[in-house]
């Protein structure tokens, strides 16, 4: 067995805004029919977390259910509990149509951290991320620059950003010159 | 910069979040269909100026197909909805007729 690692390898960015690799993280796409009681108690068992409504992300400390489409429900667990996670979702649903996978080493996770977050955010995606609009626990898939990305406010001074692993290196360097470049006081 | 509302994220959605995916309700004319119906299935579209039906993809989002309901000449969007149906809502239709009233295109008015 070899030893995973994640894609920056905990590579951080610091300042007023720090930009910093989350590490290892367990994530596991569910897709299936997310009005069925079952997936739904599934989701809530392996993470503790409620299930999302449409365009949310729900939290238990580091764990968490995101809503990525009408069918698909990304689940985030500890790295090493990923396996065990699927294995209980896969006897949960056992005989409905559905697909757990782990994906855990395909992608990265990023995080946004300090005051003018939402700003260093705003400045690579098409979003409006005005605090009337965008708040914790509100989740958007769209691009940052001119990748594919997913994001998530934590609280109100942190974005949670989930990327491929192969364009790992080119969010977190926008992400770090967009913080750089200092605040824009828009919001 | 044209702006959609996904109907499935209920985000507006920016147009570079979507890809658009060409003419909507074409009726698909595939084996046993006459060459002619084949030849306009393949390559025959409309290209109004005003009032027309495109599918698109929240291509960045959900991944989802949709339908919108635009001017081409104005970029005015009279409403997005589900891809899972043969025709527009009324409630779209509606919309349209309020804002250019005697509109037609393809067997809808
Ligand atoms: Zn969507």
């Amino acid at each position: 067995m070899s030893n995973a690692v994640s894609a920056l390898q905990g590579a951080v960015a610091p300042g007023e805004v720090t930009v910093r690799e989350g590490g290892l993280q367990g994530m596991i796409t569910l897709r299936g029919d997310l009005s069925h009681a079952k997936l739904k108690s599934a989701c809530k068992a392996v993470t503790g977390a409620a299930f999302p409504a449409v365009g949310q992300a729900t939290m238990n400390g580091d764990n968490a259910l995101a809503w990525m489409s009408p069918d698909e429900i990304l689940i985030l667990v500890p790295h090493t509990d990923t396996a065990a996670a699927i294995a209980k979702i896969d006897k949960a649903l056992k005989g409905q149509h559905y697909l757990a996978e782990n994906l855990s080493d395909a992608r990265a996770l990023i995080f946004v951290e300090g005051t003018y977050s939402r700003e260093v955010m705003a400045k690579l995606a098409p979003v409006d991320l005005h605090p009337s609009t965008f708040q914790p626990g509100d989740f958007r898939r769209t691009r940052l620059g001119q990748v594919a990305a997913a994001f998530w406010m934590k609280d109100d001074d942190t974005f949670a950003v989930i990327c491929f692993r192969s364009v790992a290196d080119y969010t977190f360097k926008s992400l770090a010159a967009a913080a750089k470049g200092g605040a824009v006081g828009h919001f | 910069m044209l702006t959609l509302n996904c109907p499935y994220c209920g985000v507006n959605a920016d147009e570079t979040d979507l890809h658009g995916e060409g003419e909507a309700h074409l009726k698909r004319h595939g084996p046993g269909s006459s060459d002619d119906e084949f030849h306009d299935y393949l390559f025959q579209r409309q290209n109004p100026k005003g009032v027309h039906f495109e599918r698109w993809r929240h291509i960045y989002g959900c991944g989802k197909f949709f339908h919108a309901a635009r001017c081409t000449a104005t970029l005015q969007v009279f409403g997005t909805y589900s891809a899972q149906t043969l025709e527009p809502p009324q409630a779209i239709k509606d919309t349209i007729t309020a804002a250019r009233p005697g509109w037609s295109w393809g067997d809808f008015s």
